[in-house]
């Protein structure tokens, strides 16, 4: 039955859903004060090269141990291997308890325990890979974190004045007169659908890249505020 | 609810702060905004606060042009895949349906103390806020021998309109088996892959009218972006044709001789028989005049888009430093939609929302053969930033590469349709 399937859907997803919050955003120029800390053993920038550790350049979106030519502890080797790469969130691990992450490294650094120190010096490091204003695929540049709620996702009610201005994004590919060119209509579809299929992208259960990335960086409110727009809208 | 003491309190302060917070209300004249160019940003800013303020915000742009060409699908053009008059976009919507004033000419002064902008008529208009969206100029002698005379010869084409024309009748009128030339440009430079399709545009139309014709990129960047799916599709597409130096080969060390035809590369000289100089780049002319500039770019808020240097001037689109956003048209729009929330939250006291920033960047490499990026992007303290972003992938499926070119058709619609009403 529609209405039971339905309910369990939103039943797994709700468990789920969270806001996405940006935070840690870090001050490279405080970063580099924290890199005197490596640069014992790790080079960045012009001239890098290989030493005791591997040069740094480029490694935002670098699967790790993949410098040619530099000696890994088998670990490392391994973690690259079963796909670890270096992202804002892996780095931060890593620098926080290089061990914890990659067991038998050789990187002998006891960690970085402030959380805004890690993401200063971070925010240094990223300043030597391929910046994303340059070339948009290039690996984000900052944290986000997603904490669990017990909301019962439905049950909110969306404020269609917000939904507004949250429409302007959409409304560059989602004509809001509804037309259907290459790019699916979403206007006056039921508020539940229109919920039902953005939580289904947020949860990256349905494909679609530009949608998983859109749907995932909306909270609860605000994929409910849209659903109360859209709804409004008469197709033309 | 019981009527009680604190109750109508609470009711008459809230009277009072909404009063307050739009001081144009009662007995003035509107508040003014002046939006300088009438492109993909300034457009769309102009629209949002004209739209969105129900009439409440008295809104002129000024435009030189009459008819708006846009730079994005401008390559498809030049593919065959477009008309020329499919790029172009009236601002009729936008001044008869939105009462937009629209001054037909350019700005030449702006004074920031005294809250005016001088046109090139010499009329002075006064603002409460000001939004600069001029786009790019390109900067002098970033190519030796090239300068902005010398586009008449060797096209930039980099701004829509006749250049575009100009450039798509040269290639046309290449002999048998001649060489296309671009001179690409350094980092930042409006849309990062555009260079790229429109070499993928180019080899598709010699492909059909000059199969033995080569073509030839001088590249001073190493890496640029959907690089990997680029030289993918060339290698399976136009197998042979397409070469391009890089730094490591002398790519960066480049000059041009417009009247012998001939590029300098790195001490080797080629002749060749269309050049396409993109250079370097900086912020539009008016934004650098008014003062808001550092270096070559707007420093703004990530917040808000106002610039650092004035709280009450905004810049927008590819004239910003925008942090890790690309220089692109659906950029400039994104960022324009957080300005006029911001600019009519100060002049009518209407909500303002956290800002939210995304982009998308379609590229065709052949027909039906579409690839995509995108990043959605957070404020920050330091800058706007990347939060997580997409890529088409090497080896996909003619399916999935067909509905993602008839994805980027619906795209176009929706942005022009969202930038001139």
């Amino acid at each position: 039955m529609r209405h039971a399937g339905f309910t369990v859907t939103i039943a797994l997803l709700a468990g789920l859903a969270g806001p996405a919050m940006a935070q840690l955003a870090g001050d490279a120029d405080r970063g580099e004060g924290f890199w005197n800390q490596c640069k014992g053993c790790h080079m960045i920038g012009p001239e890098a090269r290989n030493r005791i550790g591997p040069p740094l350049n480029g490694i935002f979106g670098r699967r790790a141990g993949a410098v040619e030519g530099f000696k890994y502890s088998k670990s490392m080797e391994r973690m690259g291997a079963d796909g670890l790469t270096w992202t804002f969130e892996t780095l931060d691990a890593y620098i926080d308890n290089p061990k914890a992450l990659v067991s038998g490294t050789r990187m002998a650094y006891r960690g970085l325990k402030d959380p805004q120190d890690r993401a200063d010096l971070i925010a240094f490091m990223r300043e030597f890979s391929d910046k994303p204003r340059d070339i948009p695929e290039a690996e984000p540049s900052i944290i986000t974190t997603q904490p669990q709620l017990a909301d019962e996702v439905l049950a909110l009610q969306g404020d269609p004045d917000f939904g507004e201005y949250l429409a302007s994004e959409c409304g560059t590919c989602h004509q809001g007169d509804g037309s259907d060119q290459g790019i699916p209509s979403i206007v006056a579809w039921p508020e539940e659908d229109f919920v039902v299929a953005m939580h289904a992208y947020k949860q990256k259960l349905r494909p679609h890249p530009v949608m998983q990335m859109m749907a995932g960086r909306l909270t609860d409110e605000e994929i409910a505020a849209l659903a109360a727009y859209y709804a409004t809208l008469e197709p033309q | 609810m019981a009527h009680n003491r604190r109750t109508f309190l609470g009711g008459a302060a809230a009277f009072t702060a909404a009063t307050l917070a739009a001081p144009a209300v009662i007995g003035q004249a509107k508040p003014r905004v002046v939006v300088i160019g009438g492109g993909t940003g300034g457009a769309t800013c102009a629209r949002y606060i004209a739209k969105d303020s129900d009439g409440a915000i008295d809104v002129t742009l000024v435009e030189p042009n009459a008819t708006y060409y846009t730079c994005y699908f401008s390559n498809l053009y030049i593919g065959g895949f477009r008309t020329f008059e499919s790029l172009a976009h009236s601002y009729d919507k936008l001044t008869g349906e939105y009462g937009i004033t629209l001054a037909q000419t350019t700005a030449e002064g702006v004074d920031r103390d005294a809250k005016t902008v001088t046109l090139a008529s010499g009329e002075v208009l006064s603002y409460d806020r000001l939004v600069i969206a001029p786009g790019i100029d390109f900067r002098d002698g970033a190519v030796p021998g090239w300068d902005l005379a010398a586009a008449e010869i060797m096209p930039h084409a980099y701004k829509a309109g006749p250049q575009t024309q100009l450039l798509k009748a040269q290639i046309e009128a290449m002999p048998e088996g001649g060489l296309y030339c671009m001179v690409a440009p350094p980092n930042p430079y409006r849309c990062p892959p555009g260079p790229y399709e429109r070499i993928s545009m180019v080899a598709h139309v010699l492909r059909e009218r000059n199969p033995t014709a080569k073509i030839l990129i001088v590249d001073p960047k190493e890496k640029f972006s959907k690089q990997a799916l680029f030289e993918e599709g060339w290698q399976k597409h136009y197998s042979g044709m397409i070469e391009r130096i890089g730094p490591d080969f002398g790519g960066q060390n480049v000059s041009v001789r417009p009247d012998t035809m001939e590029v300098d590369i790195d001490g080797t000289v080629e002749k060749v028989d269309v050049c396409n100089v993109i250079p370097g780049q900086q912020a539009g002319r008016i934004a650098h005049v008014a003062g808001v500039t550092d270096g070559d770019w707007a420093p703004v808020d990530p917040f808000s888009m106002a610039t650092k240097a004035d709280e009450n001037v905004y810049v927008l689109g590819d004239a910003s430093a925008q942090g890790g956003m690309p220089k692109s048209g659906f950029s400039a729009n994104s960022q324009a939609k957080v300005a006029a929330m911001h600019i009519r939250g100060a002049l009518t006291g209407s909500r303002v929302f956290p800002a939210k920033y995304s982009n998308t960047c379609w590229s065709l490499i052949d027909t039906e053969d579409g690839i995509k990026v995108g990043a959605s992007y957070e404020p920050t303290e330091e800058k706007i930033a990347s939060v997580s972003s997409f890529i088409s992938q090497t080896g996909e499926d003619a399916a999935l590469r067909k509905v993602t070119y008839e994805e980027s058709l619906g795209w176009y619609a929706g942005i022009t349709a969202d930038v001139f009403g």
